[in-house]
C-alpha cells in the first residue's frame, strides 16, 4: 500500500471514530491502533489474572463460610475477566502464549496495586471497596471505548464487578462495628490502601504520554485525574459512614468548586513500584511463571488426550 | 509446550425462545472441555439455558473490504420496503 493509500484510509478510519462508529477486528486499522490497544488489553488482562494472587491467599483463612463462598466467587470472576480480555486481545492477532510471555518476562505491565500485600483480613475488605472500587470508574468508561471486543468485554465485567465493592465494604462494615480492636484493622488497612488507590489512576494528565492519543480513539474517555478526582468524591463520604479517617491531612471540601482538595501523592512511590521495586512483584511473577510452567504437562497431557481421542473417532468411522 | 490449545467460540441461549447468541471466545483441548469451561466463564450467573461451541477455524467470515459489493445493493431497493407503495389513507388493515 502507497504512503497515500494509507494516509486516505487513515483519515477515514478518524472519522468513523469521530462518529462513535465500533471498530471491529477484521476492520483496517492504523498499525499504532492495534498495538495501543493490543498493550492496553493485555495489561488489564494481565491486572484480573495476578490481582487473583492477595486475595487468593484469604480463601482458606476467611473468618466464616459466607465470606469463603463470596470470596472464592470473586476470584473466580477475576479469572473470568481475564479471560474476555485475553479473547479481545487475541482478536487484535496476538496469541495467548505470547502475552502470557511478556507478563512473564516483564516486557508487559500489570496494575501496580497487586504489588502491595494483603497482611490482615481487613485487607481484603479493603481491596473489594477501594480496589474494585478505582477499577470500575475506569472500567465503566471504558464501556463505550471505540473497539468493539474490549467495549464489550467491558460491559461484561462491569456487571459482574459491583458485587465485588459491596462485598468489600461490607466486609469493613462489619469490622468497624465490632470491637476497638477490629476496627482499628479496618482503619489500618485504609492507612495502608488509600494511596495506592489514588495511584490506581495512573500518572497526572500532564505527565501521562498516552492520554491524548487515547482520547482521541476514544480508549479514553475522561483522563487519569478527572477520574482519580471521582473517585475520591465519592468515596470519602463512604469513609465516613464506616467511621474510619482518611490517612490524608489535607483532605477537605472545597465548597466552590464543590470537590475535595486532596494532599500530594507520592509519585516516586509510584514509579518504584511500576519499575519492579514494589513490596510484592517478584513474589507476584514467581507464582504466575511457576504456575505456568508447573501446569504444562496438564496442558500437554490433556492435548494429547484429545488428540488420542479423535484418532479413535477418524478410525472408527473409516 | 508441544501444542497450543484451539480457539472456539461460544454461543449462548439465555432462555427459550430466543437464539443463541456468540458470547465469546475461549481455549480448550476438545468440544467437551470447551463446553464445560464454556458454562464456567459464561454462565456463572444464570446467563443461559444452552450453549454452543464451535472451533473458530470452522468459521467463514466475510471481509470488511467487500461490504461495499456485498451490502450496497440493498440501499437502493427500497421497493423490499412497505412504506415504498403509495395507498390511500382510508385503506385500513394493511
Amino acid at each position: 500500500m502507497s504512503e497515500k493509500e494509507v494516509k486516505n484510509l487513515e483519515a477515514i478510519f478518524e472519522t468513523r471514530i469521530a462518529r462513535d462508529e465500533k471498530i471491529e477486528p477484521k476492520d483496517w486499522m492504523p498499525e499504532k491502533y492495534r498495538q495501543t490497544h493490543i498493550r492496553q488489553i493485555s495489561q488489564h488482562a494481565h491486572s484480573e489474572v495476578v490481582g487473583m494472587l492477595p486475595e487468593g491467599n484469604w480463601i482458606t483463612r476467611a473468618p466464616s463460610l459466607r465470606r469463603k463462598v463470596a470470596l472464592l466467587a470473586k476470584v473466580q470472576d477475576e479469572g473470568g475477566h481475564g479471560l474476555y480480555l485475553y479473547s479481545a486481545a487475541e482478536t487484535l492477532g496476538i496469541s495467548r502464549e505470547e502475552m502470557y510471555e511478556q507478563l512473564h518476562t516483564g516486557k508487559a505491565k500489570y496494575s501496580s496495586i497487586f504489588n502491595y500485600p494483603a497482611i490482615t483480613w481487613a485487607d481484603i475488605g479493603a481491596i473489594g471497596w477501594l480496589v474494585d472500587g478505582a477499577a470500575i470508574i475506569n472500567q465503566v468508561a471504558l464501556c463505550n471505548t471505540s473497539f468493539g471486543p474490549y467495549a464489550r468485554a467491558m460491559v461484561r465485567i462491569c456487571k459482574e464487578e459491583s458485587f465485588h465493592q459491596r462485598q468489600g465494604y461490607e466486609i469493613l462494615l462489619t469490622l468497624c462495628n465490632g470491637t476497638p480492636e477490629q476496627k482499628a484493622m479496618a482503619q489500618d488497612a485504609l492507612n495502608r490502601w488509600w494511596w495506592p488507590s489514588l495511584m490506581m489512576f495512573g500518572p497526572r494528565d500532564a505527565e501521562s504520554p498516552h492520554t491524548e492519543q487515547s482520547m482521541k480513539w476514544k480508549l479514553k474517555r475522561k483522563t487519569n485525574d478527572e477520574l482519580r478526582q471521582q473517585f475520591i468524591d465519592q468515596t470519602v463520604p463512604q469513609a465516613e459512614i464506616l467511621g474510619i479517617t482518611i490517612p490524608d491531612p489535607d483532605l477537605k471540601w472545597n465548597d466552590t468548586l464543590k470537590k475535595y482538595d486532596f494532599g500530594e501523592i507520592d509519585w516516586d512511590e509510584f514509579w518504584q513500584v511500576v519499575k519492579g521495586h514494589g513490596p510484592c512483584n517478584k513474589e507476584r511473577m514467581n507464582a504466575r511463571v511457576s504456575a505456568w510452567e508447573n501446569g504444562a504437562w496438564v496442558r500437554d497431557a490433556a492435548m494429547a488426550y484429545a488428540e488420542k481421542q479423535e484418532k479413535k473417532k477418524v478410525a472408527k468411522a473409516s | 509446550m508441544k501444542k497450543n490449545w484451539p480457539l472456539w467460540e461460544v454461543f449462548v441461549r439465555s432462555k427459550n425462545g430466543l437464539e443463541h447468541r456468540h458470547f465469546g471466545s475461549l481455549h480448550a483441548t476438545d468440544a467437551e472441555m470447551a463446553l464445560e469451561n464454556a458454562r464456567d466463564v459464561y454462565t456463572r450467573r444464570n446467563e443461559g439455558v444452552s450453549i454452543w461451541v464451535v472451533e473458530s477455524k470452522h468459521i467463514t467470515a466475510s471481509n470488511p473490504q467487500d461490504n461495499g459489493e456485498l451490502f450496497e445493493p440493498a440501499q437502493d431497493k427500497i421497493y423490499r420496503h412497505p412504506t415504498f407503495y403509495e395507498l390511500p389513507d382510508e385503506l385500513k388493515h394493511m
